[in-house]
C-alpha cells in the first residue's frame, strides 16, 4: 500500500463522513425552497447530530443487545461502503475488500440489522416497517445487481474501481445499455434511500412511513448514528451513480494533484445531483405502497433491458 | 393494349363509380356489369395467354404465369357470379330493412374494391405489393362483415380486423426478411422484391434468413388462409357478414392467401434445398384438417359450419402443396379451383335458404325441398360435391391427394381419412334434415334465380370428368413450378 | 464518426424498445397516445440518421412520411377520436404489471436470440437493431393480447407497425418506395376504419370494452 493510496483512502472516508450530512441538508433545503418555505439551512443535519449525540439514549425494557448493537453495525456498513466507492480517486487500498456485488451485500447486511432491531422491541410499527423495508429490499436488490452486471459487462470487471477507471478512460461513445442502467439505478436509489415516490423521509404518518417506522424506538446517540448512516447511504448511492455514469474528474492512482481537483468536482456534481433529487421529490407524489413493486419491477426491467441490449448491440 | 390492365382496371373504376351511385336501385345492375366486364377481360387475357404464353406488364411489375392465370379467371368468374347472386339477395335484405341505402353504397363499392385488390394480389410480381393488397383485401371487407351492425357482426368484424391485422404484420416482417436476403444477391435493390427476379436467384438466397422469413410469411398469410391455430377470425366473419361476402371470402380470399404462401414456398424451397417449407405446411395442413373436422360437429349455425368446412379444405390443400411433387401439386390446384366453385355455390344456396327461413340456425331450417326445390337441391348437391362424392371433381382431387399421401407419408393417410369421414358425417347429418325434413312453411310463390349455383356445380361436375387441355397444361406447369419434392 | 452514428441509431432503437415497454404497462389512454407519438418520433430520428449516413434519398422521404403520418396525423386523429368518444381520461385495469414485464423480458430474450444469427448477414449500419425491432413486434403483440379496450388495442397495432418500419430500416435501408407508400396507405385506411368501428361498437354496447365482444364462441 502506497502512501498516496493510504492518503486517498483516508480522505475518501473523511470526506464521506463530513459531506454526507451536508448533502442531506442541501437536499432538504432545496426541498423547502421549492415548496416556497424558508428552510432550516444546509447545516441543520450537523446541528441535529450534535444535539442527538449529547442526549441520553433511552432503551425500551424489552430491548436486547441486538437493539443496541444495530446502530453501530449499520453505521459501520455504511462507512465501509463509502470507503470502497471511488468518490475522489480510484486508488483505494480497501477496494479489493469488496466488489460491486459484495457492496450490494453490504447494504443488505445493514438492512437486515435495522429490520431485526425494529422487530426486537415488538411494537406494531417496528414490525410493519421491517416488513415493508424487507419487501423493498427484496425487490430493489435484483435491480441493483442487474445495474452492476451491465456496467461490469461493459468494463469487464466487477471491482468498482476498475469499472470507474474503464468508464472514465474510454472514448466517448453512446451506450444505450448504460442509459438504461442509469435510469434503473436512479429508481433503485429513490427506493433504497426512502425518498419520495416510495417513502417520505419527512412524515410520521403510520400508514405510509417505512424508514421512519423502523427507527421509531431509537433515541440519543443511537438515533444519531442511524441518521448519520442514512445520510451516508444517500451519499454512497449518489457517489456510485456519479462515479459510474458521470465519471469525469475522479483522480487516478499516483496523481496527488488530481486528488485536490477531484474534491471541487465531487462537490459540484453532488450539488447538482442533490438539487435534481429535491426537484424530483417535489414534483412527484408519493405512491401507494402497493405500487412500489411495480415501480421496482420497472427498475429491474430497465436494468435487464440494458443488459440485453448490451448483448445484442455490443454497446 | 394489354388486357391485364382491364382485368383490374375495371373493378377499380367500378369501385369509384359505385362509391358515388351505389345506393341507387340500378347500382345492383352496375355491380353485375362491372364484374361481368372484368370477367370478360379475364377471358380475353386467358385467350391471349393460351395463344402467346406468359406475359409481363408495366415493366415487370405485373406478370402472368401458369400458376396465376387460372386463378385470375376463377376469381373474376366467381366475382361475377356472386354479383349476379347478390342482386336479388341484397334486394331482399334491403326489403327486410337490414340494409339501408347508405350501407348498399358501401357494399357495392367495397365489393368492387375487394375484387380489385384480389386481382392485383394475384397478378403482381412484387412481393411487397402482394402484401399491401392482401392487407387491403381485409380492409375492404372488414366493414362489410359488420354491415348489419348487430353485436355479433361487430364482434366478428373486430376480430377479423385485429387478428388479420396482426397476422398480416407477421407476413410483413417475413417480406422484410425476404427483401433483406434478396438485397444481398440482387445488386439493384429497387427490383429485389420482384418475384421473377427472386425466382431467378433463389438458389443463392441466404438459407438462414429465408427459413425464418418463411416461418413468418406462412404464419402471416396462413392467418388469412385460415390455418389452425390462427383461424379464429374465419368462422365468425363468414357467419356474420352478408352471404355474398361469405361466398367471396371462402371462394376467393382464402385462395389468394394460399397463392401467396405458394409463391413464398417456391422461393424457400429453392434457397434451402430441403423439405423444411413443405414439412411446415404439412404440419399446419394436417392440424387444420383434423381440428376443423372436429369443430364441424359442434356447429349450430349453417354458415359457420360451412366456414369450418372451408378451413378443412384449405388445410387439405396446404397439406397437398406441402407434400409437393407433380401429382400432389396438381391435386392441390384442382382442389383449389373446385373448392372455390362449389363452396361459393353452397353459400349461394345457404343464403337463399336462411333468407327464407329467417334464421341461420340449422335446427330451424327444415324441408327446403318443399319450400323451394331449387334451393334444396342446390344445397344437397353442393354438400355432396364438397364432401367428395364421386361424380364431382372434389372426389378426383381428394383421391389424388390421399394416394400421394399414402405413398409419401403413410402415417398421415388414416388421419386424413378419419377427418374426411368425420366431416362427411357432420355435414351430411345436418344437411339432410334441412333439405328433406318436414316443414309447415308454405312453398314460395316464385322460385329464386339460382343459375349461378347450378353453373358452379355443373363446372364442378365437369372437372370430375374432363379437364380442358390448356387448363390441364397450366396445372401441370404450375405443379412443376411449385415443385418441392 | 461512423461508430458514433451507429451508436446513435442503437440509442434510438433502444428508446423505441423502452417505449414499447412503457406502452405495455401504461394504464391511461391519453398517455398511451403520447407514448405512441414519441415512438414515432424515435423512428423518424433513427430513419433520418440512417438516411444521413447512407445518402439514400428515399429514406429521407420515408422519414418525412413517417413524421407526417405517425407523429402528426395519426396522433391528431387519435386525440380527436378519444375526445369524441369521451374516453380521454379512461383508465384501464391491467392485471399484474410485474408479471407482464417478466413475460416481456422473456419475449425480448427470445427475439434477440432469433435475430442474432440473422443480423450477422446484414451489412447495413443498423443491423444490430433487427433484434430490437422483432422484440418490439412481440411486445406490441403482447400488449394487444392483454388489453380489453378498443383504443389501446389499436395503439398496440400501430406500435407494431412502427416496429416493422424499424425492422425494414435496420435490415435493408427501407422497403422500395412503392411498397412503403402502399403500407402507409393501408395503415391510414386501417386506422380510419378502426375509428368507424369504435363508434359502431360504442353505439351497440355503450362501451368500448372488448370483453363485450366475446359472445361468439364454440359451444
Amino acid at each position: 500500500m502506497s502512501i498516496s493510496g493510504f492518503f486517498s483512502q483516508l480522505l475518501a472516508i473523511v470526506m464521506a463522513l463530513v459531506l454526507a450530512p451536508l448533502l442531506m441538508g442541501w437536499v432538504n433545503q432545496w426541498r423547502a425552497w421549492l415548496q416556497n418555505k424558508s428552510g432550516p439551512g444546509v447545516l441543520q443535519p450537523y446541528r441535529m447530530l450534535h444535539k442527538l449525540f449529547h442526549k441520553e439514549s433511552v432503551l425500551a425494557e424489552d430491548a436486547s443487545s441486538l437493539f443496541r448493537m444495530a446502530p453501530y453495525m449499520v453505521f459501520g456498513c455504511m462507512v465501509l461502503a463509502c470507503a470502497i466507492i471511488p468518490t475522489l480517486s480510484t486508488d483505494l487500498p480497501l477496494s479489493p475488500a469488496a466488489d460491486a456485488i459484495a457492496l450490494v451485500g453490504l447494504f443488505a447486511v445493514a438492512r437486515v440489522f435495522i429490520s431485526l432491531a425494529a422487530m426486537d422491541i415488538g411494537t406494531a410499527f417496528g414490525s410493519m416497517g421491517a416488513r415493508r423495508e424487507m419487501l423493498i429490499g427484496f425487490l430493489a436488490e435484483p435491480a441493483l445487481l442487474s445495474v452492476f452486471f451491465t456496467t461490469s459487462l461493459i468494463s469487464h470487471s466487477t471491482a468498482l474501481t476498475s469499472m470507474v477507471e474503464y468508464l472514465a478512460h474510454k472514448e466517448f461513445a453512446i451506450y444505450p445499455s448504460l442509459a438504461f442502467a442509469g435510469l434503473a439505478f436512479s429508481m433503485v436509489s429513490f427506493a433504497e434511500n426512502a425518498r419520495v415516490p416510495v417513502d417520505n423521509p419527512a412524515t410520521h404518518l403510520e400508514l405510509t412511513m417505512i424508514h421512519e417506522a423502523l427507527i421509531l424506538e431509537y433515541s440519543g446517540r443511537h438515533l444519531a448514528l442511524i441518521e448519520w448512516a442514512a445520510a451516508l447511504k444517500l451519499f454512497a448511492y449518489s457517489c456510485i451513480g456519479l462515479a459510474l455514469f458521470f465519471p469525469w474528474g475522479i483522480a487516478e492512482a499516483e496523481a496527488p494533484l488530481a486528488l485536490i481537483l477531484a474534491i471541487p468536482a465531487l462537490v459540484f456534481k453532488l450539488a447538482i445531483g442533490g438539487f435534481l433529487l429535491a426537484l424530483i421529490e417535489t414534483l412527484s407524489a408519493k405512491m401507494r405502497i402497493f405500487r412500489v413493486p411495480e415501480f421496482l419491477a420497472t427498475a429491474f426491467l430497465l436494468a435487464v433491458i440494458g443488459m440485453l441490449v448490451h448483448f445484442l448491440l455490443g454497446a | 393494349m394489354n388486357p391485364l390492365y382491364f382485368v383490374f382496371g375495371i373493378p377499380l373504376l367500378g369501385g369509384l363509380v359505385l362509391a358515388l351511385v351505389g345506393h341507387r336501385n340500378y347500382a345492383r345492375d352496375i355491380n353485375v356489369a362491372f364484374s361481368a366486364a372484368s370477367f370478360l377481360a379475364a377471358c380475353v387475357l386467358t385467350a391471349q395467354v393460351i395463344a402467346d404464353g406468359p406475359l409481363f406488364a408495366l415493366g415487370k411489375q405485373f406478370f402472368i404465369d401458369p400458376l396465376n392465370v387460372f386463378l385470375v379467371t376463377l376469381t373474376a368468374f366467381v366475382g361475377m357470379t356472386t354479383a349476379i347472386f347478390s342482386r336479388p339477395y341484397m334486394r331482399v335484405e334491403q326489403d327486410h330493412g337490414k340494409m339501408t341505402p347508405g350501407r348498399m353504397r358501401l357494399y357495392h363499392s367495397m365489393y368492387q374494391f375487394f375484387a380489385f385488390t384480389m386481382l392485383v394480389a394475384l397478378t403482381t410480381n412484387n412481393m411487397g405489393t402482394l402484401w399491401v393488397t392482401m392487407e387491403a383485401a381485409t380492409l375492404t371487407t372488414v366493414l362489410l362483415v359488420s354491415v348489419y351492425r348487430t353485436p355479433a357482426s361487430l364482434e366478428a368484424a373486430w376480430k377479423y380486423f385485429i387478428l388479420c391485422g396482426v397476422g398480416i404484420a407477421q407476413a410483413l416482417f417475413g417480406t422484410i426478411l425476404l427483401y433483406m436476403a434478396a438485397d444481398r444477391v440482387i445488386p439493384d435493390g429497387v427490383d429485389a422484391l420482384l418475384w421473377t427476379n427472386l425466382d431467378a436467384v433463389k438458389a443463392h438466397l441466404n438459407p438462414t434468413i429465408i427459413s425464418l422469413a418463411f416461418v413468418f410469411l406462412l404464419l402471416g398469410y396462413g392467418t388469412k388462409v385460415g390455418l389452425v391455430p390462427v383461424h379464429n377470425w374465419l368462422p365468425d366473419a363468414h357467419a356474420e357478414g352478408p352471404t355474398p361476402i361469405s361466398a367471396v371470402l371462402s371462394g376467393l380470399l382464402l385462395n389468394v392467401a394460399l397463392y401467396a404462401v405458394l409463391r413464398c414456398k417456391i422461393l424457400t424451397d429453392g434457397a434451402l434445398h430441403s423439405h423444411f417449407a413443405g414439412d411446415l405446411m404439412i404440419g399446419f395442413g394436417l392440424l387444420s384438417v383434423s381440428a376443423a373436422s372436429l369443430f364441424l360437429f359442434r356447429q349450430k349455425d349453417v354458415k359457420r359450419m360451412f366456414a369450418y368446412s372451408s378451413i378443412e379444405h384449405m388445410g387439405l390443400m396446404t397439406f397437398a402443396f406441402g407434400l409437393g411433387g407433380p401429382i400432389a401439386n396438381f391435386a392441390g390446384l384442382l382442389h383449389m379451383t373446385l373448392h372455390s366453385l362449389i363452396k361459393s355455390a353452397i353459400f349461394f344456396s345457404v343464403g337463399h335458404a336462411t333468407q327464407k327461413a329467417g334464421t341461420q340456425l340449422m335446427e330451424d331450417i327444415r324441408g327446403l325441398l318443399k319450400v323451394s326445390p331449387t334451393v334444396g337441391w342446390g344445397l344437397m348437391l353442393g354438400s355432396l360435391a364438397i364432401l367428395g362424392m364421386p361424380p364431382f371433381g372434389v372426389f378426383a382431387s381428394e383421391f389424388l391427394i390421399l394416394t400421394t399421401a399414402m405413398r409419401d407419408l403413410p402415417w398421415a393417410t388414416p388421419l386424413l381419412l378419419l377427418a374426411l369421414g368425420i366431416s362427411f358425417g357432420a355435414i351430411f347429418s345436418r344437411v339432410q334434415p334441412m333439405v328433406f325434413g318436414e316443414t309447415s312453411v308454405k312453398p314460395l310463390a316464385h322460385p329464386p334465380a339460382l343459375v349461378p349455383v347450378f353453373v358452379h356445380l355443373g363446372l364442378g361436375l365437369m372437372l370430375g370428368f374432363y379437364i380442358p387441355p390448356y387448363l390441364n397444361g397450366w396445372y401441370q406447369q404450375a405443379a412443376r413450378l411449385i415443385g418441392g419434392q | 464518426m461512423s461508430a458514433l452514428i451507429s451508436q446513435l441509431i442503437n440509442l434510438f432503437a433502444s428508446v423505441i424498445l423502452l417505449l414499447a415497454f412503457a406502452m405495455l404497462s401504461q394504464r391511461r389512454i391519453i398517455n398511451l397516445i403520447h407514448l405512441y407519438t414519441w415512438q414515432g418520433l424515435a423512428v423518424v430520428g433513427s430513419t433520418t440518421v440512417v438516411a444521413y449516413v447512407t445518402h439514400q434519398p428515399h429514406l429521407y422521404y420515408s422519414a418525412a412520411l413517417t413524421l407526417l403520418l405517425k407523429v402528426l396525423l395519426i396522433p391528431y386523429f387519435l386525440h380527436r377520436l378519444i375526445n369524441r368518444l369521451n374516453v380521454r381520461w379512461d383508465i384501464e385495469t391491467l392485471f399484474n404489471i410485474p408479471t407482464l414485464m417478466i413475460i416481456g423480458i422473456i419475449l425480448v430474450i427470445f427475439a434477440f436470440n432469433v435475430a442474432l444469427p440473422i443480423s450477422r448477414f446484414s451489412d447495413t449500419i443498423a443491423h444490430g437493431t433487427l433484434g430490437i425491432a422483432l422484440a418490439c413486434i412481440l411486445l406490441s403483440f403482447l400488449m394487444m393480447i392483454t388489453r380489453a379496450k378498443a383504443v389501446p388495442q389499436v395503439i398496440g397495432f400501430l406500435s407494431m407497425e412502427n416496429a416493422l418500419f424499424l425492422a425494414a430500416t435496420s435490415a435493408t435501408y427501407g422497403m422500395p418506395m412503392v411498397v412503403e407508400l402502399g403500407i402507409a396507405l393501408d395503415v391510414l385506411v386501417g386506422i380510419l376504419i378502426s375509428g368507424v368501428f369504435m363508434f359502431q361498437i360504442r353505439e351497440q354496447f355503450d362501451s368500448l370494452d372488448i370483453r363485450h365482444l366475446e359472445k361468439l364462441k364454440e359451444d
